[in-house]
């Protein structure tokens, strides 16, 4: 099949071993990969920001690059739920609205790309540690609910889930909302370090960088221990 | 910012700092999803319940002006006396007309969020009238001199001590950190009260339509005795709380106790159908129901908002928000708190003056989640963001997200400014955490995080061309 990857521009910028991590795994299982460069951004500060018109002229391209495209997967529930949940909405009414739909249907975030449409659930990892899972807002309540990032962590060789009691509960990170409101941010991502932290796990996971970038400076600050990955980067392990 | 949005981020940033506040919150809140959620497991299906609440929510609210007439009709019927308000200037000038009409000066109130709305409490101490609230958690705020901190638990940012502090001190009880021995003190005060009262004024939970009464759920009985004990009852009610049909509240009233406080219903559910009908022994010689607008209609008027008037208060969507667990009631200085105030107030009382509410959420949809009447909560807080730019954008930030988009377009301009940014990184440390910093608000609390040698595109670019079957090594 051949799979185009949408790369947000933190993968991109900060964490390129995600998407790296993507492509080896999704051309281990024989499938061939495209990715826009031209891409840069999916239109979400805008967006997020009330900015829509702005949002419009990022979300134009994308629309028009990915028209052809088959499935589209994309490493991040954030971007992911962008361009799956909030483009039909941000082209409401626009001469694009049909095109926007067309996009939704075939955008998977990651994790939930491999089980419920590849289904794939163990691609022979192993990663012997603990580890306790982070499920993103947008990933979690926009595109595919709590199983698939887990069902590929259970069949990690070697690796213990423990779940935090706050698993569910937002970071804080939020986009601009982690500067704009930063007192709340960090005071929620205080609440998530140390649900964490207290099942004893050596790693944070999640299937979201953007919560992960937040998570990471907040443990680094407090000098915490806990490392943060993303579930890409274990799935690779061996 | 207008001053409201000033005092927001003042309240938060004092109270997320606050760690004995926050942990209260916390732990209060692990205490209502224990008794929920097991609670909520019990329906045959919640989420089809959910559905069916939501359906008749859009039912009763899509035909609003029918089912309040039909109220009307069959509430007159019975002798109810139907009064309708646009403004809370109108809503207080009615009640006011009706106490000193009947000579009246001793008020006592059950819960009533609408007449915090209105302010009506204020208005009637500062015309000399006295109105005692009868809700025990109102009682506590009244007596601290408070609003509500959350719609539901008003005091539920009080602990045990502060209660028996603020009871001794107004009271001269003795001091007692019993639960049950603090509520006996404010019974033997309220029960008085209830007696002496000439006008009794309650809220309503449901509205009923079909057969012209209200429903009103709650735990202590207290709006039983201000609605049965004084001769006139009052009834002050937002236009939203409609239901079609009587058997509607056999889904309302346990979806509404098990999302409001994990009960299967609440310990007193009363129907109230008029007042001391002929040959009826007891009950108000008077009942006045005050239909309560206060722009109601205009949230009304906007299709895209509209579910928003399906809310039921059951404060569900402030229990599992994150932003609320960690900045407190009284923060948002609204009348309701939390995502569903967030949303409802910037249509209620002023979009620019209220849009800093919709703003302070990382969008998490915890409480579109937990809604049982499925209002697409964090989806309105960015419509109230998009509503409010395209009705006043801010000069700067304007001028930023054009920026923005042009970088983001252009993309030998990002991957240039990437470049730039990679090797000014090093330079951060000299100006870290400091005023020149430019990721202050971010570094602050936290530590910047590094871009990468080498970008996902310039692996990419370099990788060397091979079949995808050839592929077997890792990343670089």
């Amino acid at each position: 099949m051949k799979i185009t990857l949408f790369i947000p521009c933190f993968i991109d910028a900060i964490y390129p071993k995600v998407g790296m991590a993507m492509v080896q795994i999704l051309e281990k299982l024989g499938h061939t990969i495209e990715f826009p460069g031209e891409l840069t951004c999916c239109g979400q500060p805008p967006f997020n920001s009330g900015y829509w018109p702005e949002a419009r002229r990022l979300a134009r391209p994308v629309l028009k690059r990915l028209e052809n495209a088959g499935a589209i997967v994309i490493g991040s529930g954030s971007c992911g739920a962008m361009l799956k949940s909030f483009y039909p909405q941000l082209f409401a009414g626009e001469p694009e609205e049909a095109a926007a739909n067309a996009l939704s249907a075939k955008c998977f975030e990651f994790s939930g790309f491999l089980v419920n449409q590849l289904g794939v659930t163990d691609l022979g990892a192993s990663f012997p540690h603990k580890v306790t899972f982070h499920d993103g807002c947008h990933g979690l309540r926009e595109m595919l609910g709590k199983q698939p990032p887990r069902e590929l962590l259970k069949h990690v060789r070697g690796l213990e889930l423990v779940e935090m009691t706050e698993a569910e509960t937002c970071c804080g990170f939020g986009g601009t909302f982690a500067t704009k409101f930063a007192s709340i941010s960090t005071a929620m991502g205080e609440v998530k370090c140390a649900s964490a932290a207290e099942t004893g796990a050596d790693y944070m996971v999640s299937n979201d960088s953007s919560c992960l970038m937040h998570l990471k400076g907040l443990l680094d600050r407090q000098g915490r221990p806990l490392k943060t990955l993303h579930l890409a980067e274990i799935l690779v392990q061996s | 910012m207008t001053g409201n949005a000033t005092q927001f981020q003042n309240d938060a940033d004092r109270l997320t700092s606050d760690l004995t506040h926050r942990q209260r919150i916390q732990s209060a809140m692990t205490k209502y999803y224990a008794a929920r959620y097991p609670r909520q497991a019990i329906f045959r299906d919640w989420q089809e319940g959910r559905q069916t609440a939501a359906e008749t929510k859009w039912a009763g609210i899509n035909e609003l002006d029918k089912h309040l007439a039909e109220f009307e009709k069959n509430a007159v019927s019975r002798g109810t006396s139907v009064h309708w308000t646009s403004t809370s200037e109108q809503a207080r000038q009615v009640i006011v007309d009706i106490i000193r009409r009947h000579n009246a000066q001793r008020i006592v109130k059950s819960k009533v969020m609408t007449s915090e709305e209105i302010h009506l409490n204020q208005l009637l101490e500062s015309l000399g009238f006295e109105v005692v609230e009868s809700d025990l958690g109102e009682y506590i705020q009244q007596l601290k001199n408070e609003p509500p901190y959350h719609f539901v638990f008003p005091c539920m940012h009080l602990s045990r001590e502060e209660i028996s502090d603020l009871f001794e001190n107004h009271l001269g009880t003795a001091q007692t950190h019993d639960p049950e021995a603090l509520t006996m003190i404010a019974r033997d005060v309220l029960r008085k009260k209830y007696i002496e009262a000439d006008i009794g004024i309650t809220g309503a939970n449901f509205i009923v339509a079909e057969t012209g009464m209200i429903s009103i759920t709650e735990n202590e009985g207290n709006a039983r005795l201000t609605a049965a004990l004084p001769r006139v009852m009052i009834t002050l009610v937002g236009i939203e709380k409609i239901l079609p049909r009587l058997a509607d509240l056999a889904l309302f009233l346990p979806m509404l106790a098990t999302a409001g406080t994990g009960q299967p219903l609440t310990c007193y559910n009363t129907m109230y159908g008029g007042p001391r009908q002929p040959g009826e022994v007891d009950g108000p010689e008077e009942w006045h129901v005050v239909f309560l607008d206060n722009n109601r209609t205009t949230l009304l008027a906007d299709p895209e908002q509209r579910d928003a008037l399906h809310c039921i208060r059951c404060g569900a969507c402030l229990n599992v928000c994150p932003i609320f667990k960690n900045v407190g009631g009284f923060s948002y200085g609204t009348t309701y708190q939390g995502p569903i105030g967030s949303v409802i107030t910037p249509h209620l009382r002023g979009l620019q003056d209220w849009k800093h509410l919709s703003s302070a959420s990382s969008l998490c949809g915890a409480c579109t989640e937990t809604c049982p009447v499925k209002i697409d909560l964090h989806h309105h807080l960015l419509h109230n963001r998009r509503n409010a730019v395209a009705e006043k954008p801010g000069r700067l930030e304007s001028l930023l997200w054009q920026g923005f988009t042009f970088l983001m377009k252009r993309p030998w301009l990002y991957q240039t400014g990437l470049r730039v940014g990679r090797l000014l990184q090093p330079l951060h440390g000299l100006v870290k955490g400091d005023i020149l910093d430019p990721a202050r608000a971010w570094t602050k609390s936290r530590e910047l995080p590094e871009i990468a040698p080498v970008s996902f595109r310039d692996y990419w670019k370099n990788r060397p061309l091979v079949s995808a079957g050839d592929r077997k090594g890792g990343p670089p």
